[in-house]
């Protein structure tokens, strides 16, 4: 694995090597005038694309490796599995669609606006069912969120493990989300035969092969749940649930559930397989716990990390990461470079939206230094991000899900980064 | 199925104890869940109150800053005193909400008499939200057919069965025919597909077997989800009895009913399930929330040196992109992973990342688009003397139907069935590495070869063409699909 990580670097840098001299890290003109800029280029010379080339565009070719990755022995099938998002290479806090991290339980289907129904049903006055017209006849809203799969670094309970923050982190993504509050529709359908709402539950459920259902208590429901069908200001992606899905904020990915079909007033949990078998967390003494919906707050460094070294030498570095919480805002991050001996406040790209990822900064210097990165978040509630051996301690080391766990980076001399553990 | 509970139900003779067992133990679980959410407002009041301190402290920070400042632009110090204000008014209202959260959820609380009575005590939202009744006209009314077609979940007291019924042997058939290939004979997990029995007493092992007997807490779970979402590949097709005598075969490998055993929306209660007390609600409000909080440490936060104890590259799981991994990956670490579904494969490669292979990328950016565009790349018809694109287009839509057990096109591996690249012209049974059943076996040894004729009569009905082959499948609907079939198999080479 070193001699990996090392060619890893090598060829981050000897591929800019190769392809011309002064594309390196630095635009020190050393060996004379840089060719680059006294030679006439092609690209300053002849003409690129038409604007009929690329009616729907894809990211330049030189970007073909920022794409979504698999685990293959994760799962029995790719068709039930999940694939992880590159948030190594991302910026900012919005997850573009095509790459954001996808989970399917029976795969991604297609299912077209015109064959679309969406059935309210249960303890309501009148069921009903909606097209995809209806839905976008209800007055709206726009929400930025994250939704992190309750498995995101789940490998890693038993010890560092993968070695990529796309794989340790990557089941998740933030979006901007256009969609109807879903309490709007429970409105719509008439909650008075529901009598008292507070024990009463909402059951979603999807319309591929899996009907991934789940049970909601009511309270959350008319909370700030969401029926969308626009992400980042388009229609969804087939992958992520074209052309209805449900946004249930800072609450576990497997709720919200995708090619949204039908939601139905309950009076009591439906125990669906996601909610009893799956989606649940073994303690030390083999009791489990259910019901937990919310995600915790949680931080990474997305760069520098092991699929990002340093390539540009000594000196100005900027440490990049991502903050997010189920339970609200992230208030404060802290940046650790010995092992969360100390620790130094980083500074947030921008004040962070509630249920959404938050981007943070240390703009710092490296002169070659042996680090071993964390990053701790706080959020409104005061909550602080915990160590693994705190999650270890109070849960034993059987759980999968809902491991927010601080995240080690082991940086080298070489700018190299290896997901580590530390004591 | 209805399951409002003001009906009558037919279920209701039979539910007896359990029923009110499971009624009163909703109960209990909703009270907690109304009590955590008190204690989690209290501990988010009193950790407003550190943070408004702490905000306090920045306030009089940035008033420092604009003493300081005040040798600055007089615009300066109008933005930090504007930003104080702000804070300062925001941090109010903060706290002002929170107590108004508080005092709500308290006083429900006792007026719920300390909150003995479920969910009483649930905050606000519900009594905030505005529900006036009013609505947009949009929908129409759901019709009771279309109602039954979609509402068929299964609520744990039985609520939502249909009437009929299946005992363990016919279960036994109903398996090895449709869930076997993938779950093994007697519900063990092939490869990596879930395990279904066994796995007693290990929920406290280091890598615990959570099947259907060790773990599901409720029967109703394994109906409803062998009903709808099962066979992978082919949900929705099997018929209610079938998986009453499915659900009874899995209940037996479970040892938790004896080989007579009749499941039935009647005897469907009498059945105890090992793990159902081994569930308690989400209590981190109590055991992690009101621990982790608070100023964190800044320095000299560790007792002593700290040093790497565990490494990731001492695993070695960690996939490369073209599609191997790492060696030595460890079975027990990866049993212990459990990401999604249980299982693991252990695979020999080469590094992380090679070289060559992202080299080769940059070159052929373009066809990196999506998989849609790599798959349509693959089955691309060959000139003009190849298949009809007409057919080959309809060959892959009908091939989805296969393609949870066969796949093709580049990488394809054997999964539960064989990978079929190069399946067109070849003799049966000749997948390299795919154990295949007896009957074709002897077929391979009498030479049978996969033509368009031996293709469509195999798939018009398998079970009677192949007697005794494990493949589950029905059968394909109509005689069109076969050679449509037939036409994107051979797309596929070798």
């Amino acid at each position: 694995m070193k001699t990996h990580l090392t060619r890893r670097a090598l060829l981050r840098s000897g591929i800019a090597a190769g392809a011309s001299s002064a594309a390196g890290g630095s635009a020190l003109a050393q060996d004379g005038p840089d060719p680059l800029i006294t030679e006439t280029q092609d690209w300053a010379s002849y003409t690129g694309d038409a604007v009929d080339a690329t009616p729907y565009g894809l990211p330049i070719r030189f970007e073909a490796d920022v794409i979504r990755r698999n685990v293959p022995w994760l799962t029995a099938d790719p068709i039930s599995s999940i694939n992880f998002t590159p948030i190594h290479a991302l910026e900012g806090t919005i997850t573009p669609q095509g790459c954001a991290f996808e989970r399917h339980h029976s795969g991604a289907i297609e299912l077209a606006k015109e064959n679309y129904r969406l059935m309210v049903n249960g303890l309501v006055d009148r069921p009903l069912v909606f097209t995809y017209e209806d839905i976008e006849r209800f007055p709206r809203e726009n929400h930025v969120y994250f939704c992190e799969c309750a498995a995101n670094t789940g490998m890693e309970w038993a010890g560092a493990q993968l070695n990529g923050v796309q794989f340790t982190h990557g089941m998740i993504h933030n979006m901007e989300y256009t969609g109807v509050p879903l309490r709007a529709l429970l409105e719509e359908a008439g909650l008075d035969a529901a009598g008292d709402l507070t024990d009463k539950w909402v059951y979603v459920e999807g319309a591929d092969a899996s009907s991934n259902g789940r049970s909601i208590p009511m309270e959350k429901a008319l909370d700030d749940v969401l029926v969308a069908f626009k992400a980042n200001g388009e229609a969804l992606r087939k992958e992520h649930g074209y052309p209805v899905r449900l946004v249930v904020p800072g609450w576990e990915g497997n709720m919200w559930v995708k090619w949204l079909r039908r939601i139905e007033v309950t009076d009591s949990a439906v125990q669906s397989r996601e909610e009893t078998s799956k989606y649940t967390d073994v303690l030390e003494d083999g009791t489990a716990r259910k019901w937990t919906w919310v995600m915790d707050a949680k931080s990474v460094i997305t760069s520098p990390s092991p699929q990002q070294p340093i390539t540009h030498g000594k000196g100005p570095l900027v440490i990049s990461g991502l903050a997010w919480s189920g339970q609200g805002k992230i208030m404060r991050v802290d940046i650790s470079k010995d092992g969360g001996m100390t620790w130094e406040t980083a500074r947030l790209g921008k004040q962070g939206d509630t249920k959404a990822l938050t981007r943070f900064y240390l703009d710092t210097e490296w002169n070659g230094e042996s680090w071993l990165l964390q990053s701790r978040c706080m959020d409104e509630t005061g909550y602080v991000q915990p160590t693994k051996d705190q999650l270890r301690e109070t849960r034993g080391e059987n759980s999968i899900y809902h491991n927010n766990c601080i995240q080690t980076w082991a940086l080298t001399p070489d700018g190299i980064a290896e997901n580590v553990e530390v004591s | 199925m209805s399951k409002s509970p003001d009906k009558p139900n037919i279920l209701l003779p039979a539910l007896g104890g359990a029923g009110i067992a499971i009624g009163a133990a909703f109960g209990l679980a909703t009270m907690n869940y109304g009590n955590d959410r008190i204690e989690a407002l209290e501990a988010s009041f009193q950790k407003e109150r550190a943070l408004a301190t702490e905000q306090s402290k920045q306030i009089s920070t940035l008033q420092s800053d604009v003493a300081g400042a005040m040798a600055a632009s007089e615009e300066q110090i109008a933005s930090l005193q504007a930003q104080a204000e702000d804070q300062a008014k925001s941090a109010e209202r903060e706290i002002a909400n929170l107590r108004r959260q508080l005092e709500n959820a308290l006083s429900q609380a006792s007026a719920a008499g300390q909150g003995d009575e479920p969910m009483q005590a649930m905050p606000s939202v519900i009594e905030t939200a505005q529900l006036d009744g009013s609505a947009f006209g949009l929908g129409r009314e759901a019709l009771a057919e279309e109602i039954a077609a979609w509402d068929v979940d299964v609520l744990p007291d039985g609520r939502g069965l249909p009437i009929g019924s299946g005992d363990v042997w016919t279960g036994d058939e109903v398996f090895a025919e449709k869930c076997a290939s993938c779950h093994g004979d007697f519900a063990e997990g092939r490869d990596a597909w879930p395990v279904l029995a066994g796995g007693f007493d290990t929920l406290a092992d280091e890598a615990p077997v959570k099947t259907v007997g060790s773990y599901w807490p409720y029967l109703s779970t394994v109906w409803d989800y062998v009903h709808r979402s099962m066979p992978f590949g082919a949900a929705g097709t099997l018929t209610d009895d079938e998986v009453y005598a499915i659900t009874a075969y899995i209940l037996y490998s479970n040892d938790l009913v004896d080989d007579d055993f009749t499941l039935s929306n009647e005897t469907f209660l009498d059945v105890e399930m090992y793990n159902a007390e081994g569930f308690i609600i989400d209590d981190r409000p109590k055991t992690e929330y009101t621990i982790w909080s608070g100023e964190p440490c800044m320095s000299d936060c560790k007792d002593g040196p700290v040093e790497i104890t565990r490494r990731a590259s001492d695993v070695g799981v960690t996939p490369a992109d073209d599609g191997s991994m790492v060696e030595s990956v460890m079975e027990k670490e990866l049993a212990a992973l459990g990401g999604i579904e249980w299982g693991a494969e252990r695979l020999a490669g080469s590094v992380f990342m090679d070289p060559d292979r992202m080299a080769e990328e940059e070159a052929q950016g373009e066809q990196m688009a999506s998989a849609d565009a790599t798959e349509s790349t693959d089955a691309a018809p060959e000139a003009a003397d190849g298949p009809d694109p007409a057919l080959v287009a309809a060959g892959k839509t009908a091939f989805r139907q296969c393609s949870a057990c066969h796949k093709v096109g580049a990488g394809a591996k054997n999964g539960s069935g064989p990978q079929l690249n190069g399946v067109m012209g070849r003799v049966a049974g000749s997948a390299e590495g795919f154990k295949y059943s007896n009957v074709f076996k002897t077929a391979n040894a009498d030479g049978l070869v996969w033509t368009e004729e031996t293709l469509a009569e195999f798939l018009a009905n398998p079970k009677a063409y192949m007697k005794g082959t494990r493949m589950s499948f029905r059968g394909l609907k109509s005689d069109g699909e076969a050679s449509a079939i037939a036409a994107y198999l051979s797309t596929f080479t070798e």
